[in-house]
This record gives structure tokens, sequence and C-alpha cells, in this order.
């Protein structure tokens, strides 16, 4: 009995005195925080996506208090909420918010397979940052899109899809929150955070960043900007220039005329909006090195390579070799049953390989 | 015998050439030189459009203190300053000459008597150094670091012995053991010229016990001619051509973490056809244009070894080979352990090009990736006492920092990792594209401060 007693007397006195001890603590340490932090915070999607370029929403909502108290909420934005929860926030805290330019993630490549015939295959880690840094890619483009899907892997919205068909990224403009985790993830700067206009999200771009001069970026890509300049000519609003032999659409001057797209003599102009992308049909499309007998089958290969590559049964003999990422043939023709030899073999595809010459050296970029 | 410490494996030799001298190949029709033939700032080009030159004329100089000129190999008329897709797949500056003819300029001595430091008591080190400066020779074996920035060590280093790499650890090569059987003097001329050039007395060139006919001609010569130059048989075992398993193979000693290099530990290493190079560009006053490349394969008809101009496009040597075999998977530049898989064969032979490598469908498919089983294996293999499973993991989950503070910059990409993996996991991969991101971080950093 006595031992409970004293059990019990021993244990409600350590209590009361650490009690007070964290009572002193928590009135003496306290942080003092803005009360407003967290009324924002609970106005924001509480997703923790870092869109607006903070730590999380919490971050957002102390860089917007910080913001209030120095007098504008401009350049804050959440690309989740969008506009109403800017509005909200101002709300809060008592302020006005501007209209902001809502903004999209854009794909400036269009080296679809049917566009750019592949000139080897790739055969290391599908991740585009270990493929841009071990190899140039499996077509003669040192620019362009790799297809191994970093961006689609970054997204945390579903906004951005592998295309199987072209290989290529599309982004879906009614998901997209331009949040950048797909720009900030492709190893070639091709996904660009793009001020669209209005709620139809219109806009023209150049789906091209190929540096290449004309000839030879002609040669890699049916769709590639061969820096021609009609669309500099032809912009009656000083919007589009054309710089390291690739146009440029500034969004801030563009407006929306359509001039440049009418005038691309390759289409690599796209229209954009919320309901897709529009390219202007131009005729003589596949450049000559994208059509050899094999044209089909080269573009399929990506998706459906033939079975001669699927990796099975291989039987390893100690010889056999890390360090190569790049298979050299290209890929066997499965749509052309019997292929002379020669035109098959590793040799005869690179004497019409285009060589894919660039003044940068693009490991060294981003 | 003696070999380094931690790692390595045992990969097939294949030395499917060894047997075969070395022939002469023919010149090209275009020869072509990429202007980063080497390490450190490419060079610049001095030449324009139309201009005539001989073999043995500099066409780009020097880009900086680490660089080398380039020369022409072949005689004839510059074609276009232009750009040339290189082994990196990546396209870089490039001069194209037209051959016409074959005429060398007069100052190279193209007689074949030999020449010793004996007959020219007078050179200087610093003569040395210069002469190999001003010939643009860089490291052979594929690195291709300039040669007189390694026997110019910085302050407070000083050497102590050189070393020559004579392993030729990858697997399928055989130009340098060529190179010691047919120009054994010239390399012994060529390590003397060097042992002066870096004001060292005592030479070790590393052999592997796998070529014994070069261990024995080269220690027969040397024990006749050159008492300060030691022949070391080395145990088989891939990286030891790696510099710092080299020297820790041959003097056992240790070349802490970067910043630290060879000559912190006193070894200047150079490369056995770099030796040979060094010979003729200070005796005979030819600056580097031609080297040795094998072209090998199982596939291929005859795998050879060629004494070739640079500037000529690697699909001329598989043509005088017997061409491309039917089954081509892949034609690395290179060996098969750190070469690089090319996209294109009019690659032009390069300073460091030491072969080119035609691999069949099956030897060419990589096995597929399966999980890790955590045998521990890449950590056993690694010849720098790494963790390849965790940097390449690390790597590729972006953990910058993490295998940063692995130490991913020591890595030397010798593949050991991946080449004894029983999961076929794409660990170099991986690591290589995390090497370069944390180098690019580290390099944006100091360039803050």
């Amino acid at each position: 009995m006595n031992v409970i007693l004293i059990a019990v007397i021993v244990l409600a006195v350590l209590g009361f005195v650490l009690a007070g001890a964290l009572y002193v603590m928590s009135k003496k340490f306290a942080v003092e925080e803005d009360p407003r932090i967290g009324q924002v915070a609970e106005v924001l999607p509480g997703a923790n996506c870092g869109g607006c370029g903070f730590p999380g929403c919490g971050g957002m909502a102390a860089a917007c208090v910080k913001a209030a108290d120095a007098g504008s909420l401009e350049g804050l934005n959440c690309p989740v909420g969008g506009q109403a929860t800017m509005e909200a926030i101002a709300g809060v805290l008592g302020m006005e918010v501007g209209a902001s330019a809502p903004k999209l993630a854009v794909v400036r490549c269009n080296g679809t397979c049917a566009n750019r015939p592949r000139t080897a295959v790739y055969d290391g880690v599908k991740s585009c940052r270990v493929a841009h840094t071990t190899c140039m890619g499996e077509t003669a483009c040192a620019y362009g899109c790799l297809g191994c899907g970093d961006c689609v892997a970054a997204c945390q919205f579903g906004a951005i899809k592998m295309n199987p068909e072209t290989g290529i990224p599309e982004v879906d403009a009614t998901k997209c929150t331009s949040c950048g985790a797909c720009a900030k993830a492709c190893p070639r700067g091709i996904i660009e955070i793009r001020t669209v206009n209005g709620d139809n999200k219109d806009a023209f771009v150049v789906e091209c960043v190929n540096k290449d001069k004309g000839a030879q970026a002609m040669k890699a890509c049916a769709a590639s900007c061969i820096g021609c300049k009609k669309c500099e000519n032809a912009c009656g609003s000083d919007a589009v220039h054309v710089e390291g032999n690739v146009a440029y659409i500034n969004p801030e001057a563009c407006t929306l005329c359509g001039q440049c797209f009418d005038a691309c003599p390759r289409g690599t102009i796209a229209s954009l909006s919320i309901k897709g992308i529009n390219r202007k049909a131009i005729e003589k499309a596949a450049p000559k090195a994208a059509a050899p007998a094999s044209g089909a089958a080269a573009c399929a290969a990506p998706k459906a390579p033939s079975k001669e590559w699927k990796p099975i049964e291989i039987k390893y003999d100690a010889a056999l070799l890390p360090s190569q990422q790049v298979l050299l043939a290209g890929p066997k023709d499965i749509s052309n049953p019997a292929p002379a030899a020669k035109e098959t073999t590793f040799e005869a595809k690179r004497t019409d390989a285009p060589l894919a010459p660039s003044q940068l050296i693009l490991l060294g970029l981003k | 015998m003696k070999t380094f410490r931690i790692g390595g494996v045992h990969p097939a030799e294949n030395k499917l050439s060894a047997a075969e001298p070395i022939k002469v190949a023919e010149l090209p029709k275009v020869a072509v030189y990429p202007m980063g033939q080497h390490i450190g700032a490419p060079a610049k080009p001095v030449v324009q459009k139309g201009d005539k030159v001989k073999v043995g004329t500099m066409i780009a100089e020097a880009g900086g203190f680490v660089s080398a000129p380039i020369f022409s190999g072949v005689s004839g008329t510059v074609l276009k300053v232009d750009t040339v897709v290189d082994a990196s797949g990546y396209a870089k500056p490039a001069v194209y000459i037209t051959v016409e003819g074959d005429e060398w300029e007069e100052t190279i001595d193209r007689s074949e008597t030999l020449v010793t430091l004996k007959d020219k008591p007078e050179l200087t080190p610093e003569d040395i150094v210069n002469k190999i400066k001003a010939a643009g020779v860089v490291g052979m074996g594929g690195a291709c670091f300039p040669t007189h920035v390694k026997l110019c060590p910085p302050p407070g280093a000083k050497p102590e012995w050189v070393i020559i790499n004579a392993v030729e650890c990858e697997p399928y090569l055989t130009a340098d053991h060529r190179l010691m059987l047919e120009k054994a003097d010239q390399i012994l001329v060529g390590v003397d010229l060097l042992m002066k050039g870096g004001k060292v007395n005592k030479g070790f060139i590393g052999i592997e016990e796998n070529k014994p006919d070069a261990i024995a001609l080269l220690t027969e010569k040397a024990k006749a001619s050159y008492p300060n130059i030691e022949i070391v048989p080395l145990k088989t075992k891939y990286p030891q051509g790696g510099e710092k398993q080299l020297i820790d193979a041959v003097v056992a000693r240790q070349v802490p973490a970067p910043p630290a290099i060879p000559v912190n530990v006193g070894a200047i290493v150079q490369n056995v056809g770099t030796a040979y190079a060094v010979y003729e560009a200070v005796m005979k006053n030819k600056p580097l244009f031609e080297r040795v490349v094998t072209v090998t394969g199982k596939s291929l008809a005859h795998p050879s070894n060629f004494l070739t101009r640079m500037g000529t496009p690697m699909s001329q040597l598989i043509d005088a080979c017997g061409g491309l075999p039917a089954d081509t998977g892949k034609v690395i530049g290179g060996g098969p352990m750190m070469g690089k898989a090319l996209l294109n064969t009019e690659v032009p032979i390069c300073k460091g090009s030491s072969g080119v490598l035609i691999m069949n469908e099956t030897e060419a498919r990589r096995g597929e990736a399966q999980p890790c089983i955590r045998c521990a294996k890449c950590v056993s293999a690694c010849p720098m006492g790494l963790e390849p499973y965790l940097l390449a993991t690390a790597s590729s989950k972006q953990m910058w920092d993490k295998v940063e503070a692995e130490d991913i910059t020591s890595c030397i990409e010798c593949g050991s990792c991946q080449f004894t993996c029983p999961s076929h996991r794409p660990l170099l991969d991986n690591i290589r594209m995390g090497k370069q991101t944390v180098m690019g971080i580290i390099r944006s950093r100091q360039a803050a401060k």
C-alpha cells in the first residue's frame, strides 16, 4: 500500500513540476507567427506541389503575408488554385489582386517519328536525363525531345502524357497547372511555361528548339525551324525573333494575329488553345532521310520495336559489356519483309544518315 | 606479382588482333579534325577555307594552357571549317581537309634511324617540355590529357617517378601491345625523354602478364641500355590501366580524392603510346598526327592494327578489315568497357581513338535489368572503393547532395560495377548522369564564390 502511495505521489509531483516547466518555456520561447499565415494556408489547396516556387503551401502563405506587408501580391500565383485562390488570399489579407495571365506548359518539339526519322536505337536507362548525358538520342536532332518521359513522370496532375503514336509528350491544357515540374525535368529545356491568353488559353508557339543551321535542321526533322525569318518578317507587332537559327514568339508582344502561323513554310509554328494544338499541314512534310524504304517501320520503332530488339534470352558471355548506350544498327524493318541485306546493314543506314551538327556543346546545357 | 589492391574484374580478354603486325592505313579522301580532341580548352582553328596544308602543318592552335594544338595528318586543301559529330554524338567544331597527294613538312625527319638522348645530350628538360607542347602531344590512352601539363607539376608537388602505362587492360585492344613489340627502342627513348622532361631519375613500365613477349623484349632492351627504367609485370586485372590503379599497383601509393592529382604522390603517369609520340615529337620533329588503332570484333573478317593518320573516318578502317559485318549490333569507339557506342561510322580517328570495336547483335544486347539482390558484387568490384548500387539509385532519384557526399566524383567510370552485376542493372548509366550533374553543381558553386 505504502509503495503504491509513494509511486503515485512521486509521479504526480514530477508531472506538476514538468508541466510547470513546459508552461514557462512555451511562454518564454514562444515563436511569434503572424496569425494571417495560418489563415492564408487554409485558403490554399494544400497540395504542397511547389508549383508556386515556394516549399509547399506553408511557404507560399508566408510569402503572401510578407508580400502583403510590402504592399502588393504581384508575382505570386498558386498554379493549382488559380485566380480564385489568389482572390481568396487577397480577401484574407485585405488586398486587391490583379488579373494574372494564365500559363501553360508547352512542348516545343514536334519531332514525331513521322517527322524525325530514327537513326539509332538507344538501349540505355529509360530516362531523358541519362539519355541526354550518355548519348545524343535516337535521331539526328541534338536538341529535340528524347521521348523517355521524364516530364510525364514529373507531373503531379496527370496533365502531360506520352503520345504512343508520335513519341512526343502532349499537355492537357485543362489539367495543366503550370507548376513547372515538367520544364524542370526536361534536360533539354524543351518545355516552356508560357503565358497564354484568356480562358481559351490561346497562343502561337514555335514548336522547335533546334539551333542548327537551316540545312542541317531540315535534314534532321521535317518539322524543324530553319531560321528562315519569314515569321519574323510577317509579324506586325515585333513579337517574333529568330535567334541562333531558331524563332521565338514573345508571348507578351504577340497579338494572336496568326501571320507567323501562315507564313511558316515548315509548319513549325502551332496554334494552341484549350481544345488542343492546331498545326498547318505541309505537303512536302517528310524530309529525304525520313522516307527510306523503311519509313513507316522507323516511325513505329520507338513504341513497337521488332522482335529482334526484345531483350530476352541473352546468353551473356563474359565479354559483354556495360558502357555502351546506343545500338547502332537502325531498327530492323518489320513491314518490309525481304529487305536487301545491303540496305539493312548499318553501313547503308549510316551513309545517308544526316549529321547533326550544332554550335553548342549540348552536354553543358542545363 | 603486383596489382592494385581493391576491386577489379576479369573480363574475357579477346585480344583477337594481338598477332597482327601494324599496317599502314590508306589516306582518306577527306580528313576531318575536331577541335576538341583533348581534355581542356578546345583548339582554335588557324586555317581558312582554301588554305593549302601539308602533313604536319598546324591547323589549330592551343586554346589555353590545358589544351594542345592540332596538326594535319594529310596534305591538301582546307575544304571548310564546320562541325562534325564526334564520338560523343554531339556535333563539335571541326576542320575538313580534302586530301591531295602526300607532301610532308620539310622539318620532319622521316628517316628510320634511332636517335637517343646520347646523340642529343644538349636537350634540356625545358626543351623537351616545349617540344612536346608544340607537337600537340596528349595522353594517347583515351583521356587525352595534354602531356606537357603533366610534366609541369604544380608548386609543392615533387615528381619521383615516371610510370608508363603499358597495361592495355581493355579487352580486345592490342594497339599498345603491337607498338611495344615493333617500336620498343623508340618507346624506351621516349620514356627516357619523359624522365628527363619531368626531372626524375626512375621510370617504370607497367605491363600486364598477358603480354609476355612485350615484357621479355622491353626487359631485355632496358637491361642493356636503360638501367633506370624498370619493367614491372602486373597481374592481369581490369581496370589496371586507370591512373590511380596503376600507381597503386606499381609503387603502392594511393592518390587521395580530388583535387589531389598523381604528382602529389610523386608519380607522372603516361601511356606507352604517348612515350612513342614524345620520341617522335622531340627526336624526329614530328607532331602528333598519326597513331596506332586497333580495329576488331568477333564478326569482323580481319581484325587488324593500323598506323592511321588522324582525321581518317572509322568507316575506312572498317572497310580495310573486310567491311562491316552483316550482324553488326554496335560500333564502339574505344574498348568494350569504357568505349562509347557510335552513332555514325564517319567519326574521325582522333588523338585518343585507341580502337574501333564491332560488336555483333548478340554481344551488343544488354541484359534486362532486374531488381537489385543486395549481393554487393559491385561494391567488391569497384576499384575506387565506392558503393555503386547506392550512387546509381541516389542519382536516379536526383539526390545530388547524397551522391556528392558519397564521393561520386571519384568514380572513374570503368564500368566494373555494371559488368559484374548479376541483375544487369544499368549502374554506370545512372552514375555517369549523377557524376556529370554533381560536377556541374560543383562548378557553378565555385563560380558563385
